[in-house]
């Protein structure tokens, strides 16, 4: 894939250092693809047709073939309407949800195909913060008891006291006070819960965190807390984000990449400021000109016309040549790849690629 | 105002009596006064059935102490009463409080030894059918289904028949307690396991648990440490259910001659060697042990229906 110069596109608001581009990038993602059965167990699939028995299973396809590489110290950003496969991917790369094609590495690693022992090592560098902080916390468990699980869990050998001064330690970092361990989740406000979600993440000090929606379930005017609190963590201690949402003014202010997803398919990644500035794919033409803006002076907004095709039965061709202004035959037919743009960035659209649009 | 602040500052060094002081479930408690009389009739019959040895007034398992002369005594308030035999004595001239007492025993045991069994067998595979799920579950849940389509009752009586034909009836007597609880035990399992299974898969998909999987947590430490302490009220009310359910099978089956022996009367027993004199008159060797089964069992439903009120989220407003 692209190892094009991205020099000229650092103008995110992130300020986390780069990385030289040649290096691995710490995390890649090739050909993953999903599917979720809809058809029950064996005994449901079978069905007579015709005076004949068949077994007739129908997929869900939730991600079809996400190609994506995360590099070290940055936060990539996945956007897309739901259902378009943004949390299964982040479900897939921590391990939670088996792919069923493609492969995943970790600083070279593969670790799709791995069991849970042999991915123990690597629950210590990657670690995850989920969408509901109302759920994410065992409601029968102490604060306490939920930092100290992890930690103890990858730490055998350190002494109580050691364990004791770690959750000490991350309790401040997200400005819980330590005195609070003795409560239990739900004595907690919902930024207060997020806030322990991520100190259990960052307990064992990792240097992968996938946040899938971390701060839709919050209120307003707890999502800048907890939004900066992530980018403090990031600038501490150094870490890589990958970072689900649909709140385009969150990736607007946190993202170093974006990377737009449309039915299961990656069809644009590219730097912040350059995907906001020039989006090339018409999908996220369409989707930039949905975000209400003050200024008077801007483009119409675009229209889409029709609704997401169903993923069971997925379209030929690009996933969006049915909603596409600008499709034609090939786009009917042919797949689309991922290619470099002359902006640092990749789409997967045959009319870029032609110059078309 | 100030006792919000001062519950507020309390309830990061709450101790487990004063969560327990501050809990929806007693207060409902000292609201309900079926369940406040339900419990206390319970503890009342467990002290006294603990207690058997001190309380009764003769020990019936003393063949010395049995005068077959003093057999079918009436109960005091009846003509022909002995003021030393309060509820009077059955046809082997036992003394029937203290058999009762006696019996109490042996059905307790037998219904939360029983219990005990279940829930131990049901837990396990109803945590293991929910979380693994797949081949698993559908395994452990067919078993279920073929135990579930034959009557409790069905499946312990040709256990015990099936023993007793082949150890003969003096082992059976010897071993009949802990036989019964394993028989009782082994029969009902499929309750649980449906229940925690139902149970877990509502909890599975929380994201507790997915956190617990990210953190690289194995499987049992996921179902035992995180699962299962969410699963707990529904267990606790079935619980209570099915000591019940345990009690009764252990009579049914005494009361067909599969039970406790004899020597060792259950309450179960008990009414069945009454069963036999009821027609001469004698019908206090079957009564009275009856009542007393009707009324422990009616106080154990009594309060599991009062706990399964305070435990249903639907209806807790905590």
């Amino acid at each position: 894939m692209t190892t094009a110069s991205l020099s000229s596109s650092t103008g995110s608001s992130s300020g986390a250092s780069k990385a030289p581009e040649t290096a691995e990038p710490l995390l890649s993602i090739r050909g993953l693809e999903k599917r979720f059965s809809l058809s029950g167990d064996f005994l449901e699939q079978l069905k007579f047709k015709g005076g004949k028995l068949v077994r007739e299973q129908k997929h869900v396809h939730a991600i079809n073939g996400v190609d994506l590489d995360i590099r070290r110290g940055e936060a990539l950003c996945v956007v897309g309407e739901s259902g378009c496969g943004k949390s299964t991917v982040a479900r897939t790369v921590m391990g939670l949800i088996t792919p069923s094609a493609g492969e995943i590495r970790y600083d070279g690693e593969r670790i799709d195909d791995r069991s849970t022992r042999e991915l123990l090592p690597y629950r210590r560098r990657m670690q995850m913060i989920f969408q509901n902080p109302y759920a994410s916390l065992n409601p029968r468990m102490t604060i306490q008891q939920t930092l100290e699980e992890p930690i103890r869990l990858h730490h055998p050998d350190w002494s109580p006291a050691r364990v004791q001064d770690k959750v000490a330690e991350v309790m401040n970092a997200v400005g819980i006070a330590p005195d609070w361990g003795a409560r239990y989740g739900h004595e907690f406000s919902g930024g207060q819960r997020q806030r322990i979600a991520i100190a259990r993440a960052l307990a064992v000090d990792p240097e992968f965190i996938v946040a899938d929606e971390p701060i839709s379930a919050l209120d307003v005017s707890i999502q800048a807390q907890v939004l900066n609190l992530l980018m403090e963590a990031q600038q501490q201690r150094n870490l890589t984000y990958l970072f689900i949402t649909h709140d385009l003014a969150v990736v607007e202010h946190f993202g170093t990449r974006v990377a737009v997803m449309y039915l299961g398919r990656v069809c644009e990644v590219a730097p912040t400021a350059t995907l906001f500035a020039t989006p090339r794919h018409p999908y996220t033409q369409a989707l930039m000109s949905a975000i209400p803006r003050l200024e008077d002076d801007r483009p119409q907004h675009i229209r889409l016309q029709g609704e997401v095709p169903t993923p069971v039965n997925l379209p030929s061709g690009c996933v969006f040549h049915g909603r596409c202004p600008h499709a034609d035959a090939r786009c009917r037919e042919e797949v689309p790849t991922l290619i470099a743009t002359d902006q640092g960035g990749q789409v997967a659209c045959h009319g870029v690629e032609e110059g078309r649009i | 105002m100030t006792t919000s602040t001062s519950s507020a500052a309390s309830s990061s060094t709450a101790s487990r009596w004063e969560r327990f002081r501050d809990s929806y479930l007693l207060y409902s408690f000292l609201r309900d006064p079926i369940a406040q009389v339900s419990l206390a009739v319970f503890i009342l019959m467990v002290a006294c059935a603990v207690l058997a040895p001190w309380l009764a007034p003769m020990n019936p398992y003393d063949l010395a102490q049995i005068d077959i002369l003093a057999s079918e005594l009436p109960p005091f308030w009846v003509d022909g009463s002995d003021p030393a035999y309060l509820m009077g004595t059955d046809a082997q001239g036992r003394d029937l409080l203290s058999t009762i007492l006696y019996g109490l025993r042996v059905s307790l045991i037998i219904g939360f030894g029983a219990v005990a069994l279940q829930a131990t067998l049901g837990v396990c595979f109803g945590l293991l059918a929910g979380y693994l799920g797949g081949r698993v579950d559908a395994f452990l849940m067919r078993m279920a289904d073929i135990q579930l389509s034959f009557s409790t009752l069905m499946v312990a009586i040709v256990v015990g028949a099936l023993f007793k034909a082949i150890f003969g009836g003096a082992t059976f007597s010897t071993y009949a307690v802990p036989l019964l609880v394993l028989i009782i035990g082994l029969a009902e399992w499929p309750q649980y396991a449906r229940t925690v299974r139902a149970s877990v898969l509502a909890e599975k998909s929380k994201e507790y648990v997915d956190a617990a999987r990210v953190m690289g947590l194995p499987s049992r430490r996921i179902m035992f440490r995180h699962i299962l302490p969410n699963t707990l009220s529904p267990i606790f009310v079935i619980s209570t259910v099915q000591v019940a359910n345990a009690i009764i099978s252990e009579a049914a089956l005494s009361f067909l001659g599969l039970g406790m022996p004899e020597t060792q009367p259950s309450l179960g027993s008990l009414i069945k060697s009454g069963f036999d004199y009821i027609q001469s008159g004698s019908w206090w060797i079957t009564l009275i042990p009856g009542l007393v089964l009707v009324v422990l069992v009616l106080v154990i439903n009594l309060l599991g229906d009062w706990l399964r009120d305070v435990l249903n989220p639907r209806l807790y407003k905590g």
